[in-house]
């Protein structure tokens, strides 16, 4: 049972244009949640996205947003709002990259992460929980890695964001569990996307399950964390990796 | 809009979100404590959002964290109207 359909709410996906991001998107429109499609540059993606539930007799909008532009996101939640009403699941996926060795990361290497996959799901999250409160259901998803809670050379900025996220994630579970707000991370592997192309290799053979992960499976488990069923499972970071931090 | 505000209406609101919060409703009475109501930060943070929405007064978290008592909150917020 999705808990989609008793309520008159939606969900909103940052990054949602390719990758895990439109998997997600797509799970949800399928379990019945109305779902913004967050993008930043991608339109053309994020419309295919967009038709990908249409055709299937979804609900979604393409929602064109710099997550780490207080504003723009604040303009999203309005848009989405004014179309489909409170945001009830609320998936932090947008997510960069600028990997380099710590003794020669740039401060606006650094800075440019933290923002994206740290500071941009906390301000996202916090606009969405005053919708959730109030309707006491909730369901925000944090999209972590395993490089956080185990170390990747090269990637000090991406893991200490990821890290702060598995940190927020569970601070605001207890914040808010008692009016039926759930907060979860999933910590995904080595997930063939465009984002990791370049990773497999030497991570590939570390995954004990000898394959990367499709953006398929991280997907089904954000749709169980977003359904009704997962109620009472708060403060948790699910792990979608093949076995790597094991 | 806030001319037309009296602060038996804000108290009407404080009263009701107070009992959708939880608290029992024969207990909520002017003197009575929000830690007596069983009132926590949490609950005073929406009651803060809701004021925001029917009254366009904005409470910050400090403003707030001053507050003890019912009446209290009443007051706060009648005075920013």
């Amino acid at each position: 049972m999705s808990a989609a359909g008793e309520r008159a709410g939606c969900a909103l996906v940052t990054g949602a244009s390719r990758g895990i991001g439109a998997a997600i998107a797509c799970a949800l429109a399928a379990d019945g949640w109305p779902v913004g499609v967050n993008f930043r540059t991608s339109e053309d993606a994020a419309g295919a996205t967009v038709a990908r539930i249409e055709d299937r007799g979804g609900r979604a909008l393409a929602l064109r947003a710099d997550v780490t532009e207080p504003q723009q996101l604040e303009a999203m939640f309005d848009t989405l709002e004014q179309r489909f009403g409170r945001v009830l699941v609320l998936v932090n996926n947008a997510g960069v990259r600028a990997d380099d060795l710590a003794i020669s990361l740039t401060d606006a290497a650094w800075g440019e992460v933290i923002d994206t996959n740290l500071s941009s799901a906390f301000r996202a999250t916090r606009r969405a929980l005053r919708g959730m409160i109030r309707e006491r259901f909730g369901r925000v998803i944090n999209l972590a890695s395993v490089v956080g809670p185990r170390a990747n050379a090269g990637q000090a900025n991406y893991a200490a964001a990821k890290a702060g996220l598995i940190g927020m994630t569970r601070t605001i579970a207890v914040e808010v569990a008692r009016r039926g707000v759930t907060v979860n991370a999933i910590a995904p592997g080595l997930i063939d996307t465009d984002m990791t192309a370049d990773l497999d290799g030497e991570l590939l053979r570390a995954v004990p399950a000898r394959r990367a992960g499709t953006v398929e499976e991280v997907a089904a488990c954000a749709r169980f964390l977003a359904s009704e069923q997962a109620g009472y499972v708060t403060g948790s970071t699910l792990y979608v990796d093949g076995g790597l931090a094991a | 809009m806030s001319t037309a505000v009296t602060t038996e209406q804000v108290e009407k609101v404080v009263t009701e979100s107070l009992a959708t919060f939880g608290a029992d409703p024969d207990q909520i009475t002017p003197d009575a404590t929000f830690e007596a109501l069983d009132i926590d930060s949490l609950d005073l943070a929406e009651l803060s959002q809701i004021v925001h929405e029917q009254f366009g007064v904005e409470l910050k978290g400090s403003d707030v964290a001053e507050v003890k008592s019912v009446d209290d909150a009443v007051q706060l917020i009648a005075s920013r109207l």
